[in-house]
């Protein structure tokens, strides 16, 4: 068997079992990027643009939005896209930079752990929400207006 | 080839065959959608964590948000409003190179609508939010 290609050979792939994972990646960011343009932007006009801008941004704004599931999947969908989005991303950046091992690995690790608790976390912050919870007296001018009274 | 021939062959030929990457729009293009999507990136995980305090208390979540409001983090939203526009229109820019046929054809104009629609967008944002601002300092 001859080690070295013939000269001028065409390039060929070597085959490879299983799934190409750093293909899967490269794809997710583009995918997951055209969905985050529609949910960024949109969520910079709603939030920062429209009404008071970030000076309307209270509780009761929040609750008004978590009210309709229609927002609440906007946020979490936009939550899970954007975070596995940047994880990679930031993957990608210590791969260029941590020449060392070990240090390669610890920051990839915390990027990753930081990646899926706050996944979990704001899941559950958006999918257990309650616009009208029950507050001390002091704090009942805070709840929006549709909120019964306690 | 001599040094010196080299180097007057490099100023003859400024943007080298087939590579798109180095130097010029390419290049500086990929240095900002890299410093932007990591201050993005920082800027997120602080941002579900001063959210999840709607789960807290009303009195939680508007206590930390008022700090949002100040005039000094208003002009900072500016940036980071500015950042990720940036990073949204070059990332398009981006998946049209890699999947358009003529995207590394037009790399360089695509650069350029990138910064003028980004410039539009500003145009629109920084007034509206200097409002918001002052109508917040003038309470
Ligand atoms: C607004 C919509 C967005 C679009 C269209 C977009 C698009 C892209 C694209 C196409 C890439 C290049 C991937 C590659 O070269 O393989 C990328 C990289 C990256 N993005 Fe985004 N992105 C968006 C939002 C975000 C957000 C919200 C974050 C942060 C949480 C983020 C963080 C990053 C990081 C850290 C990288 C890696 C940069 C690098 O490797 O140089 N992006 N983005």
């Amino acid at each position: 068997m001859s080690t070295i290609a013939t000269p001028r050979s065409p390039y060929t792939r070597t085959p490879r079992r299983g799934i190409n994972w750093e293909k899967a990646g490269w794809v997710y960011m583009r995918v997951s990027g055209v969905v985050l343009v529609v949910l960024i932007l949109g969520h910079l006009f709603v939030n920062l643009v429209l009404g008071e801008g970030v000076k309307g941004i209270d509780f009761a704004f929040v609750a008004g939005k978590w009210a309709s599931p229609f927002w609440q999947v906007w946020d979490v969908l936009m939550l899970w896209l954007a975070l596995i989005h940047g994880a990679n991303g930031m993957r990608t950046i210590v791969n260029d930079y941590a020449s060392n091992r070990g240090l390669r690995v610890t920051m990839k690790t915390f990027i990753g752990l930081a990646a899926v608790i706050l996944i979990v976390l704001g899941t559950l912050v958006a999918t257990t929400f309650d616009p009208c919870p029950q507050v001390s007296p002091e704090q009942l001018n805070l709840l929006p207006s549709f909120c019964p009274p306690q | 080839m001599s040094v010196a021939s080299a180097s007057r062959a490099a100023k003859t030929t400024p943007r080298p065959g087939g590579t798109l990457y180095r130097g010029h729009e390419g290049m500086w293009s990929w240095v900002l959608h890299r410093i932007t999507g990591v201050a993005i990136f920082f800027f997120l995980l602080v941002h579900i964590l001063d959210t999840a305090l709607v789960r807290l208390s009303p009195e939680a979540y508007n206590a930390v948000i008022a700090s949002y409001k100040n005039p000094l983090m208003g002009i900072g939203e500016i940036g980071l409003v500015g950042a990720i526009v940036f990073h949204a229109l070059n990332g398009l820019r981006i998946i049209a190179i890699d999947y358009w046929s003529k995207g590394v054809k037009y790399q360089r104009a695509m650069f350029w609508t990138v910064i003028g629609v980004w410039a539009l967008l500003m145009i629109a944002f920084v007034p509206r939010q200097i409002m918001v601002i002052l109508s917040e300092v003038q309470g």
